[in-house]
């Protein structure tokens, strides 16, 4: 534990919070990451100083280039890699002097990708989300059967992602799709407050991916849950999300709402492209919308 | 778009705030979970069915000996406690001193075996995994061969010292095979599988060095050894090995839901609490001290850790409560009856049992391999 960042700095706010002040789900103290501890060089930091809160309750999106380290930053807030440098807290209590099963507790973590090549059912995969809060005797945490409050909570976050009647299937055989919704409910199982997502959309087509948003979205409205989503897709950030982190090369460019940050010169200076913004027809949330393709001039040159 | 895949006007059904009573109602569910109830109807019927088999093989071997015979014998000497030539007669002399002990080091090993590849194929998430074929097993024959060229291997420190030997040297592999195949953070099933052959040749070869500069008598019996034979023990020495290896698979089985957190791969296992790292370094120690101890004994039988959990995995789900227990009660059977058959196809001869477990395990594997590599590439 020696290698963690120490914490005198720690901006955990002594008055404690305020009447009325929404609570802080995260608080991230310039932290800095490399995936080699050893290499020297700036060249090397996958994130570098990066300072920000989470509000409790709240949709953040964190969006930027590839390799900007967005999908490091969200497995550095769900404890899985170590950071280099930093301080963070989870509702404000020192993330790194956590034992892991208890920031388990809290948090639940949703990677892009998890193939399984075992054929577990549904249901089995949704109740290995209950494995946190069994930690009694070594033997029951080992081998013991679940309880009947696991069953019905695992069953809750079947109906939740409507998963209900696919709960003897085995997860090998899930479309795309279902398979998504059924770690989302694997992480629901762990009764969370913070939900962290790693790109929950990619290669969804239209209708699971506004399935996905829609269940994101009713998380924070009936059950409060903070939610942290990677995402590439700009015009979904801009419209599910409360607040959009802007990453570029390792820092953090900007935060605010979608109406700060999705804004023609921020990506111009973060992905070094022109792009058009225009407004949502419903929601009046910015939207992005490539250019007509024009043969410039250099690019004409090389084809 | 499928029109099956999702009833439209059910797609989010209103939030149930209140807790289920009765959770597990509904038929699809009632088997999509493991109880109880239903690991204790699995295990019974197999503790019963391994029971019976070991009845039914001592009945074969040079001479036959009837079922009913077998059971006069086996309930008399229960009953006295001893065995008494006097009174039970060369047969029961042959039964109990000969087949019954070599049958149940035979059910022993099957059952390591069995479990040790189950406990891997978890590890490395991937079901092809296997003591033999990722050379842990040679690289433990290879350490109990250099000790016993070194001449331990007749002195009274054998039963402690060789499976130590076994243990280092398939430690060792387990180590050099990981390394090898690991890239980023993944181990991709071709770079395991190379590597676990690269292992296997150097190992033999380094074997093979070792018994042809043995004394000629000891390396006839050498190379028997590794070809995977079953010997008939010493009880004293049988119930060591029982007692070493039964704890051994105890602390697996206490791992049995780590294991199926960690087959979501390690970094979704971290995020639900899994100290990853130590799970896995005990897992491995663990695997590569019982690997260790049944090479010593039985030199290498392979395909034995990769066969049973695939075919108990299709029977009985993947869920590591029962997967690891039953696959080891399966397991020992097999070798068992593998076993029986190695000592009375040819008999009087004897054939090494490592032959027919290859034989049946071999093309099994290249099934896999060639035909349901969508599974696990």
């Amino acid at each position: 534990m020696s290698q963690f960042p120490k914490n005198e700095d720690l901006m955990i706010d002594q008055a404690g919070p305020g009447a009325g002040a929404p609570r802080r789900a995260y608080e991230v103290r310039s932290l800095r990451f490399r995936y080699h501890p050893l290499s020297r060089g700036a060249a090397n930091w996958v994130l570098d100083g990066v300072t920000f809160d989470i509000q409790a309750g709240e949709i953040l999106g964190i969006v930027g280039p590839n390799g900007s380290g967005k999908t490091s930053l969200l497995k550095l807030l769900a404890k899985v890699l170590r950071p280099h440098d930093g301080a963070m807290a989870l509702f404000e209590r020192d993330l790194w002097a956590m034992p892991q099963v208890e920031v388990a507790r809290t948090v639940a973590f949703v990677p892009q990708e998890s193939p399984q090549v075992f054929s577990f059912t549904v249901m089995e995969t949704v109740l290995m989300g209950r494995f946190p809060h069994h930690q009694g005797a070594t033997w029951s945490a080992g081998f013991g059967w679940e309880s009947a409050e696991d069953l019905s909570i695992a069953e809750q976050a079947l109906q939740y992602t409507d998963l209900t009647h696919l709960a003897g299937r085995s997860v090998m055989d899930l479309s795309g799709g279902e398979r998504q919704r059924c770690m989302i409910a694997r992480a629901l199982a762990q009764a969370p407050q913070v939900l962290l997502l790693d790109e929950p959309t990619a290669f969804l087509d239209l209708q699971h991916q506004m399935e996905i948003c829609a269940i994101v979205r009713r998380l924070k409205e009936e059950r409060g849950l903070t939610v942290v989503l990677v995402s590439h897709d700009l015009n979904l950030a801009s419209q599910y999300c409360d607040r959009i982190l802007m990453l570029k090369a390792g820092a953090l460019f900007r935060l605010g709402t979608p109406h700060d940050v999705i804004d023609v010169e921020v990506l111009k200076a973060v992905y070094g492209c022109d792009v058009l913004i225009d407004r949502h027809p419903e929601s009046g949330v910015p939207r992005v919308t490539l250019p007509q393709y024009r043969a410039t001039k250099n690019l004409g040159d090389r084809l | 778009m499928k029109a099956t895949s999702d009833p439209p006007q059910s797609a989010f059904p209103s939030k149930q705030s209140t807790v289920l009573k009765y959770p597990i109602t509904s038929p699809p569910l009632s088997g999509a979970v493991l109880t109880a109830r239903r690991w204790s109807s699995v295990m019974a019927p197999l503790a019963l069915l391994s029971t019976i088999g070991v009845l039914i093989c001592l009945q074969f071997g040079s001479q036959w000996i009837g079922l009913g015979q077998v059971i006069d014998i086996v309930s008399h000497v229960l009953r006295e406690g001893s065995v008494d030539s006097e009174q039970v007669g060369t047969t029961g002399v042959i039964l109990m001193q000969v087949r019954l002990p070599r049958l149940l080091l035979g059910l022993l090993v099957g059952a390591c075996l069995a479990s040790v590849g189950v406990v891997l194929q978890a590890l490395l998430r991937n079901p092809l995994a296997d003591p033999y074929v990722l050379g842990v097993s040679s690289g433990a024959a290879l350490g109990v061969a250099l000790a016993i060229l070194l001449g331990i291997g007749s002195t009274f420190l054998a039963l402690s010292v060789l499976p130590l030997c076994g243990f280092a040297g398939g430690l060792l592999s387990l180590v050099v095979v990981y390394r090898m195949a690991v890239s980023y953070g993944r181990l991709p099933i071709h770079s395991l599988l190379l590597a676990g052959v690269i292992l296997n040749s150097i190992f033999s070869a380094l074997i093979m060095f070792i018994t042809s500069i043995m004394e000629p008598n000891r390396s006839a019996g050498t190379m028997t050894w590794l070809m995977g034979t079953l010997t008939a023990p010493s009880y004293p020495a049988l119930a060591i090995l029982t007692c070493y290896l039964l704890g051994g698979l105890f602390l697996l089985l206490k791992q049995a839901r780590k294991l199926n957190v960690l087959t979501l791969g390690e970094e979704s296992a971290r995020s639900l609490g899994i100290e990853t790292e130590r799970v896995k370094r005990q897992v491995y120690l663990l695997s590569a001290l019982i690997t260790g101890a049944v090479v010593s004994v039985s030199g290498m039988i392979g395909f034995v850790g990769m066969v049973i959990p695939h075919a108990v995995r299709l029977m009985l789900g993947a869920d590591h409560r029962l997967l690891l227990p039953a696959s080891a009660l399966v397991g020992g059977m097999y070798l068992m009856v593998a076993d029986t058959l190695a000592r009375t196809l040819l008999s009087p001869a004897e054939i090494p049992v490592g032959i027919i477990t290859a034989l049946a395990g071999g093309p099994f594997f290249i099934y896999l391999l060639v035909w349901r590599k969508d599974r696990f590439a």
